[in-house]
């Protein structure tokens, strides 16, 4: 139920896809739903709380609380397989494997969810969303959303 | 003292995350009045990225800190409620913005000493900090890598940039001592390992500045007198009026929300 929620930013991952959910308990008070944040200042986590809430509602489980775990942090890593494929499907690059190394004007290239060139240019390192890159394709001459490497 | 305003307890583990959240949450703001300014919509979007990431590392601190003090307090109210003196930010992430060569270079020379402390900090014996700096160190990585590419294009650009990156690099020199020098909820902290001594940071962060200023073709400033006072509450001018900024909503319409 829980796990159907998806990611507001990008609805073509639900929060199992992304990582984000932990875990879920059934309690002696109630269902027990454990999330750990994305980007600290990730914007759609209160969205994606107040959707598990609902979500559970209208199956009518009954009480429910939404606990934010921070330990052990996210990471892009946590991606499940059927996510990445549906992020390509999408037109976004998945995360390559992290950690990523900091590096200056030398960024592993992003791949092409189009045509699969690597023949490909950073536009913006920071994109419309938090977790985001934007970059050109310079085969297909398309740009594209990379999720990036957390 | 100004209506509302809020006195916290003075255990070092609250001082300590009170003066790293008051860090990312003066820096956050500073880059958020950036925001429909930016000289480009890629970097208007990237300077709102890094607000929102130091905002969101701001608030993930103070939520901690309130657990930590036990008093029934909320995130809000550190940030909206607490006077000038009480915040504990370091002086270089108050100064103004500037042009977008102090606010980059500014952004560089932070996020440079950032990244290895949250880094050394996910070893804390704290877990909340420890989880709390696996998150901001990958932010932070991004932050560094950002700023540092823009400091190159602008030292080795034209000669007007070049100036001003320059001018922006001399001028806020003086304020990156302090990142170094342990604050006295540090000093108490140190030895539990909670909290690394930011002194030992010193050598790694010169190493990467002076790289980056060296590919800039930028020259690094002379050694010299090192302002502080962040930490105990000594701001300078500029602070009041970000906070008054920051904090006037909630000091003139108490508790509102919406
Ligand atoms: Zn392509």
């Amino acid at each position: 139920m829980a796990a159907a929620v998806v990611d507001p930013e990008i609805p073509v991952l639900t929060i199992a896809d992304l990582g984000v959910l932990r875990d879920v308990v059934d309690g002696p008070a109630g269902i027990v739903v454990r999330i750990t944040p994305t980007y600290s200042g990730c914007p759609a986590m209160q969205m994606i709380h107040d959707e598990i809430l609902a979500a559970v509602d209208r199956a009518g489980l009954g009480p429910v609380t939404v606990e934010t775990v921070l330990a052990p942090a996210w990471t892009t890593d946590w991606m499940t397989e059927r996510g990445r494929r549906a992020l390509a499907d999408f037109g976004i690059a998945p995360p390559l494997p992290g950690p990523a190394p900091v590096t200056f004007f030398r960024t592993a290239p992003g791949i092409c969810p189009r045509c699969g060139s690597t023949d490909t240019t950073e536009i913006a390192p920071f994109g419309s969303t938090a977790c985001k890159a934007l970059w050109r394709c310079e085969a297909c001459r398309e740009p594209f959303d990379v999720f990036k490497t957390h | 003292m100004p209506s509302g305003s809020i006195v916290t307890g003075d255990a070092p583990l609250l001082r300590y995350v009170l003066e790293r959240a008051d860090d990312a949450l003066v820096l956050g703001h500073r880059l958020s009045e950036w925001c429909g300014h930016g000289p480009m919509m890629e970097e208007d979007m990237a300077l709102s990225n890094m607000g929102l990431d130091l905002l969101g590392q701001a608030r993930a601190l103070y939520t901690y800190g309130a657990a930590v003090e036990g008093a029934g307090r909320t995130e809000d109210d550190y940030a909206y409620l607490r006077d000038e003196r009480a915040y504990g930010n370091l002086l270089l992430v108050e100064q103004p913005n500037g042009d977008f060569a102090v606010t980059m270079v500014r952004q560089f020379l932070y996020a440079a000493f950032m990244t290895p402390y949250w880094q050394a900090m996910t070893s804390s014996t704290d877990a909340t900090l420890a989880a709390i700096a696996a998150k901001a160190q990958k932010e932070s990585a991004y932050h560094v890598r950002h700023a540092g590419e823009w400091v190159m294009r602008l030292g080795d650009g034209t000669d007007e940039s070049r100036a001003r990156a320059q001018q922006a690099l001399d001028a806020l020199w003086p304020f990156t001592g302090e990142c170094f020098m342990p604050s006295t909820a540090e000093q108490a902290l140190v030895a539990s390992g909670a909290v690394i001594d930011p002194a030992m940071l010193a050598a790694a962060w010169r190493e990467t500045v002076a790289r980056v200023v060296a590919d800039a073709t930028l020259t690094l400033p002379a050694d010299t007198w090192m302002q502080r006072g962040g930490r105990e509450g000594r701001h300078g001018e500029h602070l009041g009026h970000l906070l008054a900024e920051l904090q006037h909503l909630q000091r003139s319409h108490p508790g509102a929300t919406w």
